[in-house]
């Protein structure tokens, strides 16, 4: 365990639905990366909890640690991956007492997976097996954790392919048949097929253009109402999560850096990373604004400085921030008390500081 | 209707001199039992020293097809393309060189298009040597484009090796053996698409540096319009090898003509409409519009190859295939319906009198 004695536990403020029933709640949880050269903490002591039928977007750079974050909750990390501290909670419809997924035995895991907790993989190319055709996949999956006769089985593929808009002809379809969003409809199908109370999406939509997204977003959308699951949804992109998400999650270098509802992230960012998100995408309707998006990158995280992850690329950054413990605290201006922060210096509104060298300047040095 | 389509000019053209010109070009593929696969069909457009056209269009829709042909990698199957006035003839392996030293194109995928057994520098001098064989300062002209893209300090990246820099760096790489050959065209198919949102900024606003600084013509391929709006002087909309629409960026995207454009402006996330249909899309209310489905087949055999997905198809979208019609001296839409899908652009519109249709 690499807990560190000298933080506090973080406030009861950043789990918000912790007190009611969260279907999965995840405490402190740490990640490490054992390398040769220092462990990387890919996830550092993150609370982040989901309501039941909740949409919770997981949003952040590559190499922010959230897939490491929710495949680490869901047991699905290996070596050199170690999870070093946390308790991750599920308490579905269908157990009868909430159970620490981290300390859940084999033959309880088997039970969980899909069944309680099913995951669609970002890439559907990969995550589909090119010899074995649709109606095969989704067998294998329905037989691997639910006892219901063949002819039974079968006709819940086929009912799982109208669930998602695949017309039944499809069902002896190889992978290569398929068009890409076609595939991700197959991938959402999968998941679906053991009636999970939460879904984890990891970049499901990244690899397809607009239209096709926007479809299948709007179909997942439509099947959450329709069979009340929750659902985690990662990807980098926070415009989309705006229209989608009911809660935001915005990580950055293994922490959260602000938790808040959708409406709340949109209208009062309160943290500069996610002001300079917000500020990164070109937007299609109202005037053209200047952008500036977040200049530099990442920090190492195989020996993270104190204070602040962020402050090397913070327009705002102060010699306070080196120090600051990363706690998420509500937004002293914000109405709502589930809006938390981890900067407690930047309140939302607060104009971007005229600093020489903020704008447009890569990693590295200033060009000539 | 007297007037070519061709006449319309290019909401680019004011930034600078035509560099080249594509007129007419079509690309078809034979994809077995004699059928035919129509990738690119009659597209005309032209690239302007310092200005950028955006190729817009889903995947599938022929915009890396038509780059290709631009680039010299794939054979025309009807039309020509015009480099500085001069028609494009490769006979010969220097013909091509010479060609490619002065159309350069940037690959998607930073990823895999650097070769992994190499350094950043072999990648920069390469094409150096090809290009400009004999300068003797290869070493000052590496340094200068690491400067030019901003990978400083340029000796230590130049020393890596491709997995050993993030996406955006290998890009920056990509943009840097592209401008190795000193070029006047660049052609970048979805130079960011592979890139963190956040650092896709950073990465246009790097192009479009490039482009005012070495005055580059630039044709930038996306499947995001609200990129091509902030970054482009002319939008071309491409669905099934047509170009069905084509403008100024920022008209094209606040005022979208063809139904099928209007499907990608309304499909693009708009964060300043929270809740909007995506969400009230369970209830019933959906949004209406075109169909959800995608085309069974890649698009219509007669007619609009829009017809099929399109809420305003009527019988003649299905027999004829509209050509681009002018809407105004810069701005054209290849819609028989546009009275009705665009009402609030029609007067410009010559002898668009189908609204007594059939």
């Amino acid at each position: 365990m690499t807990a560190d004695p000298g933080r506090a536990p973080v406030p009861v403020a950043a789990s918000p639905v912790a007190a009611q029933d969260a279907v999965l709640e995840i405490r402190d949880l740490s990640v490490v990366y054992r390398t040769p050269g220092g462990d990387v903490r890919a996830v550092d002591k993150v609370n982040l909890s989901l309501a039941p039928g909740e949409v919770v977007g997981l949003c952040g750079e590559s190499g922010s640690g959230k897939s490491t974050l929710v495949y680490g909750a869901s047991r699905l990390l290996r070596a050199p991956a170690l999870i070093t501290s946390g308790t991750v909670i599920y308490s579905g419809r269908r157990v009868t007492k909430p159970a620490d997924v981290l300390r859940m035995r084999p033959d309880e895991l088997q039970r969980l997976r899909w069944r309680e907790i099913a995951i669609v993989f970002q890439s559907a190319m990969n995550a589909l097996n090119p010899v074995l055709n649709v109606r095969d996949q989704l067998l294998d999956v329905i037989h691997a954790h639910l006892r219901i006769p063949r002819d039974e089985a079968r006709e819940r593929a086929a009912s799982l392919l109208d669930l998602v808009g695949i017309p039944r002809s499809r069902l002896r379809s190889y992978p290569h048949e398929l068009s890409g969003g076609m595939r991700q409809r197959v991938m959402i199908a999968m998941a679906l097929a053991t009636d999970p109370e939460v879904v984890i999406m990891d970049e499901p939509t990244t690899a397809l253009d607009v239209v096709v997204q926007r479809d299948i977003l709007a179909q997942i959308v439509e099947l959450k109402e329709q069979l009340g699951f929750s659902i985690v949804f990662i990807t980098h992109d926070l415009s989309l999560l705006l229209e989608l998400a009911d809660r935001i999650a915005v990580m950055y270098a293994g922490q959260l850096l602000e938790i808040g509802t959708a409406s709340e992230i949109h209208r009062e960012p309160s943290h500069p990373y996610t002001k300079g998100l917000l500020n990164s995408f070109p937007s299609l309707r109202g005037p053209r604004r200047d952008l500036t998006g977040i200049p530099g990158s990442p920090p190492d995280l195989r020996d993270p400085p104190p204070g602040c992850p962020f402050l090397p690329r913070c327009a705002y950054g102060t010699s306070a921030c080196e120090e600051v413990d990363m706690h998420l605290l509500p937004v002293a201006t914000s109405k709502d008390p589930d809006h938390v922060t981890a900067c407690p210096f930047v309140l939302p509104g607060t104009p971007v500081p005229d600093r020489p060298g903020t704008r447009q300047e890569p990693a590295g040095e200033p060009a000539a | 209707m007297t007037e070519q389509t061709t006449t319309l000019m290019s909401a680019a053209a004011a930034r600078g001199p035509l560099a080249m010109e594509a007129i007419s070009v079509s690309k078809d593929f034979k994809i077995g039992r004699g059928q035919i696969l129509h990738a690119v069909r009659d597209a005309s457009f032209n690239l302007y020293r310092g200005a950028v056209v955006a190729l817009v269009g889903e995947s599938g829709s022929g915009k890396s097809t038509a780059a290709r042909l631009l680039a010299g990698q794939e054979r025309l199957t009807s039309g020509a393309i015009k480099l500085d006035g001069k028609p494009v003839e490769v006979t010969s392996r220097g013909d091509f060189r010479r060609y490619k030293s002065q159309v350069q194109y940037v690959f998607q995928d930073p990823f895999s298009s650097l070769n992994p057994v190499h350094t950043v520098q072999y990648h920069l001098e390469r094409p150096l040597k090809l290009h400009h064989g004999k300068s003797a300062n290869t070493d000052t002209e590496v340094a200068a484009l690491m400067e030019q893209v901003r990978l400083t300090p340029a000796n230590h990246f130049l020393v890596k090796y491709p997995h050993e820099l993030s996406g955006g760096q290998r890009q920056r790489v990509s943009f840097a053996r592209a401008l190795a050959a000193r070029p006047t065209v660049l052609l970048a198919d979805e130079p960011v698409s592979m890139l963190d949102v956040s650092i896709r900024l950073e990465m246009l606003n790097l192009l479009d540096d490039l482009r005012k600084r070495l005055s580059l013509a630039m044709l930038y391929i996306t499947h995001d319009i609200a990129s091509a709006r902030y970054f482009a002087d002319e939008i071309l909309v491409m669905y099934a090898g047509e170009i069905v629409e084509r403008g100024p960026a920022e008209e094209v995207t606040q005022q979208p003509a063809h139904p099928y454009t209007q499907l990608l402006v309304a499909s693009s996330p708009d964060p300043d409409n929270l809740g909007s249909a995506l969400r009230r899309g369970a209830n019933g209310t959906r949004r209406p519009g075109p169909q959800r489905t995608r085309t069974p087949e890649r698009a219509a055999t007669a007619g609009c190859p829009f017809s099929p997905r399109c809420p305003l198809a009527e019988d003649r979208c299905r027999e004829e295939d509209p050509p681009l019609l002018p809407i105004t001296a810069t701005r054209g839409a290849a819609c028989w319906r546009l009275d009705v899908a665009a009402p609030e652009l029609i007067p410009g519109l010559p002898g668009g009198g189908s609204t007594t249709n059939n």
